[in-house]
């Protein structure tokens, strides 16, 4: 079952080539917005504050690996995504 | 930033040009974030002067309320759902694009409140400057002031009025304090809308907005641009209207999606302009904020899921245990005032407000210490922030079912009653995760189906041990409550693939920080939920009530009192004490009623799962509520009412076959047993299901797929086994 295998960042590393998203982030690892990848989930996440050039922190991920906890910019709030919704936030090299 | 809650200068307020002694009320709709204390004010401001409605044609609820202004004026209030924009992403906030978009509407609000979160300002303004530039007339509630203060946040409200143009009152609605202050601006009533522009259409827009602008009239380009993105969604547009706006918009190669990605980026650079003149923070040290300490603690792989099931067998405790003793006192009080009124007074009338009516009405009130409780538990953990942190612990492990980490709650509180759970399904915002959870929530073996589980097992289970350790009757009660969750989870599962989404389903929500509950904002909560449940559901299960007493009390033709003359004459044969007498008209009456006439009648049917006209009967009364089962049974058997489970028992297994054998074998017992674990036997569940999905294909496809399942099932098991 889905639930069961291992989860995403154990997986495989991802190619160089392709940025890097919320979703490679080590727990504690902050890192800035480059831009987001899917345009209609891009619109709710600028309107919850996730804007090209904010900070984030991957503060945990739940005990299967998905969900995940992104701390936003230095306002200190905790927005809850999944990991599909994760890997549109691409970060800056 | 400063705590007390200082009366804006009246300066700043544009005089109130609307004469004193208006006849309506002015009405005013209460907006905000998710999170941002619009509930807490709400409630503040109306006290015990809720109502709760309907929007028209949806099933989110709108809450109205009348508020005390100062100076002895009131307004009415509307609180709509927390959002984050004015691009709607789900059901609950099209409900605001159909409030705010139509200035000739009826309930179109005077002016809004918005509510916003001190803390995280920027955020908040995004949906304040969209409403701004809409011309509405607006206030802004600066809330969370004390925890903008904690996180080292200073604001200059005099700066921000002046960069907003709008009134600004600080506040902290759940202590409330600053609510007073705001009353009095509200009761000023800006009559002049904002004369700041945060962001416009402009350059190649502007030829489609100002077509649609002047088609419809409107009164500002900005509006005119929502009409533009979101026609299909806006109810109060005719066809014409949007086969218009559908071929301007392909005429105009109009993008939405980019464009409102351009227009909230624009005013987020706006909006960070203004703040460099508002907010200045000053750090003292970087020290975690408790909640993420509690969170460590919480969402642990461990200890998460153990404090989780904890708080689970608690809630059970609550439903199962504790909720007995008002449920007791319900049921006893019922039953005296009926026995009160049929000691002194007689007659079909009187039977039929005694046995229906207000059997009936027992059968509502019972369910309420439950779901008082229920949604005490539901409230509590959704007030201080404990929710959102279940569903991300559960969702991955629900999503293979086509369910969400929000369906767990509901699902959960199925194994008590399923008519709370289902109610309690709203958290969920997607359409398709909601209605797949409300569908398959019955299957929860409820705590109506435990008297006929217990009744059954003990009839054929023998109370012996296996391996020396499990207790066999607690083992196959065990496999039932399995069958009924494993067969909720697959039933998603199905329909999953079956249903369409009509919106796109997003997880993506905020965390809200750890607070303590406020029990004002518990108890309106339980109030709300309760009288939901008595007036809307209530009046369904109290109609069928009757409907089922009538069934269950008159017959075809003169067939009852031709079977009570016979028995009569066998009492004068025979001498039968006057009680047994009773007991033996009373089965033979049911027997001759329309309820027994149907259970003859559909015995062909059912006698491929191995039951007789009797069980027909029972499964027909069933239908009121499961728990009915022991009760029919026991009159039917002809056991006086009194009778304990025992001699249910007993008479139960005396019952015979035509070959003289037991009638009630493990395999027939077992095939009822599954029957009983699947069917949909529950006009509460049904009734509610109806008021929550505001459609009738809901609850009547539970009732067909539901009742399909069983007879299958049952089928399944007396046609291999019997």
């Amino acid at each position: 079952m889905a639930f069961l295998r291992r989860s995403p960042r154990t997986v495989a590393p991802t190619p160089i080539s392709s940025r890097r998203t919320a979703n490679d982030l080590r727990v504690g690892e902050t890192a800035t917005v480059c831009c987001l990848k899917d345009p209609e989930m891009a619109l709710k996440l600028l309107e919850m504050g996730c804007i090209p050039g904010t900070q984030v922190r991957l503060a945990g991920r739940a005990p299967l690996g998905d969900p995940l906890m992104l701390v936003l910019g230095d306002e200190e709030y905790t927005l809850s995504l999944r990991v599909s919704e994760a890997t549109t936030i691409q970060l800056k090299a | 930033m400063q705590e007390t809650p200082t009366a804006p200068r009246p300066t700043t307020l544009p005089p109130s040009n609307r004469p004193a002694a208006d006849p309506h009320l002015p009405r005013l709709a209460l907006i905000g974030n998710p999170n941002s204390g619009k509930t807490s004010l709400f409630n503040q401001l109306t006290g015990l002067n809720q109502k709760v409605g309907n929007f028209p044609g949806v099933t989110v609820d709108r809450k109205t309320g009348v508020a005390q202004l100062g100076g002895q004026r009131r307004a009415e209030i509307i609180d709509l759902p927390g959002t984050y924009s004015l691009y709607p992403k789900s059901l609950d906030e099209q409900v605001i694009a159909d409030l705010l978009y139509n200035p000739g509407a009826a309930d179109y609000p005077d002016f809004v409140v918005v509510t916003v979160d001190a803390s995280n300002l920027r955020r908040s303004l995004l949906l304040f400057s969209q409403l701004a530039d809409l011309g509405l007339p607006a206030i802004l509630a600066l809330n969370m002031t004390d925890l903008a203060a904690e996180r080292g946040i200073q604001i200059d409200l005099a700066a921000l009025e002046r960069e907003l143009g709008v009134p600004v009152v600080p506040m902290n609605a759940r202590k409330g304090v600053g609510v007073a202050a705001l009353r009095i601006v509200m009761a000023e009533r800006l009559a002049a809308p904002p004369a700041l522009r945060f962001w416009e259409p402009e350059g190649d827009l502007l030829p489609l907005v100002r077509q649609i602008r002047y088609y419809f009239n409107l009164h500002n380009d900005y509006l005119a641009l929502h009409y533009a993105h979101q026609f299909r969604g806006l109810r109060f547009l005719s066809d014409d209207d949007r086969a218009y706006l559908l071929e301007l918009t392909e005429k105009y190669k109009f993008d939405s999606t980019a464009r409102q990605a351009e227009e909230t980026i624009g005013r987020y650079a706006r909006i960070n302009e203004l703040l460099l003149e508002v907010v200045t923070v000053t750090r003292t040290e970087q020290r975690e904020p408790a909640s993420n300490k509690i969170d460590k603690v919480l969402t642990h792989r461990v200890f998460g899921y153990l404090i989780f099931l904890g708080i689970l067998f608690l809630l059970f405790q609550a439903i199962f245990a504790w909720a007995q003793y008002p449920m007791d006192l319900i049921d006893q009080g019922v039953a005296n005032f009926n026995e009160l009124l049929q000691n002194n007074f007689s007659g079909p009338l009187v039977r039929l407000l005694t046995e229906g009516v207000i059997a009936g009405l027992g059968g509502v009130l019972i369910f309420i210490p439950q779901i008082a409780l229920l949604f005490a538990f539901l409230a509590v953990l959704e007030e201080t922030g404990y929710m959102a942190r279940v569903t991300f612990l559960m969702d991955k492990l629900m999503r293979p079912f086509g369910l969400s980490g929000k369906s767990v709650v509901p699902l959960i509180s199925g194994l008590a009653c399923a008519v709370p759970a289902i109610m309690g399904a709203r958290t969920i915002e997607s359409w398709k995760d909601r209605m797949l959870t409300i569908f398959v929530t019955p299957l929860m073996s409820c705590s109506a189906r435990i008297p006929v589980y217990t009744v059954l097992v003990a009839l054929v289970v023998p109370d012996e041990s296996w391996l020396g350790i499990f207790n066999m009757r607690g083992l196959v009660l065990m496999g039932l409550y399995l069958l009924g969750l494993v067969s909720a989870l697959v039933s998603a599962f199905a329909l999953k693939k079956i249903l369409k989404a009509r919106e796109r389903s997003y997880f993506i929500m905020e965390f809200p920080v750890y607070r303590w509950p406020r029990w004002k904002n518990v108890g309106l909560t339980i109030m709300e939920k309760v009288k939901a449940f008595i007036f809307q559901a209530g009046k369904v299960i109290v109609a069928i009530s009757v409907l089922l007493w009538v069934l269950a009390s008159y017959g075809p033709g003169n067939r009852q009192a031709q079977a009570e003359a016979q028995m009569q004459q066998q009492a004068d044969a025979q001498r039968w004490p006057a009680a047994e007498l009773e007991r033996r008209v009373a089965s033979a009456r049911l027997e001759t009623s329309y309820a027994g006439t149907f259970g003859h009648v559909i015995e062909p049917v059912i006698r491929p799962l191995g039951f007789d006209w009797k069980v027909g009967i029972a499964l027909l009364t069933s239908f009121a509520a499961r728990e009915v089962f022991v009760g029919t049974m026991s009159t039917i058997y002809s056991v006086g009412q009194d009778a304990d489970l025992g001699t249910v028992q007993q008479k139960l297994a005396n019952e015979k076959d035509l070959n003289g054998q037991p009638f009630f074998t493990p395999v027939r017992a077992l095939s009822l047993l599954v029957f009983y674990v699947f069917a949909m036997q529950c006009m509460s569940t049904l009734a509610v299901t109806y008021r929550e999905t505001k459609s009738w294909r809901w609850p009547l496809g539970q009732l067909v797929y539901m009742t399909g399942l069983a007879y299958a099932a049952s089928l399944l098991v007396w046609q291999v086994w019997g």
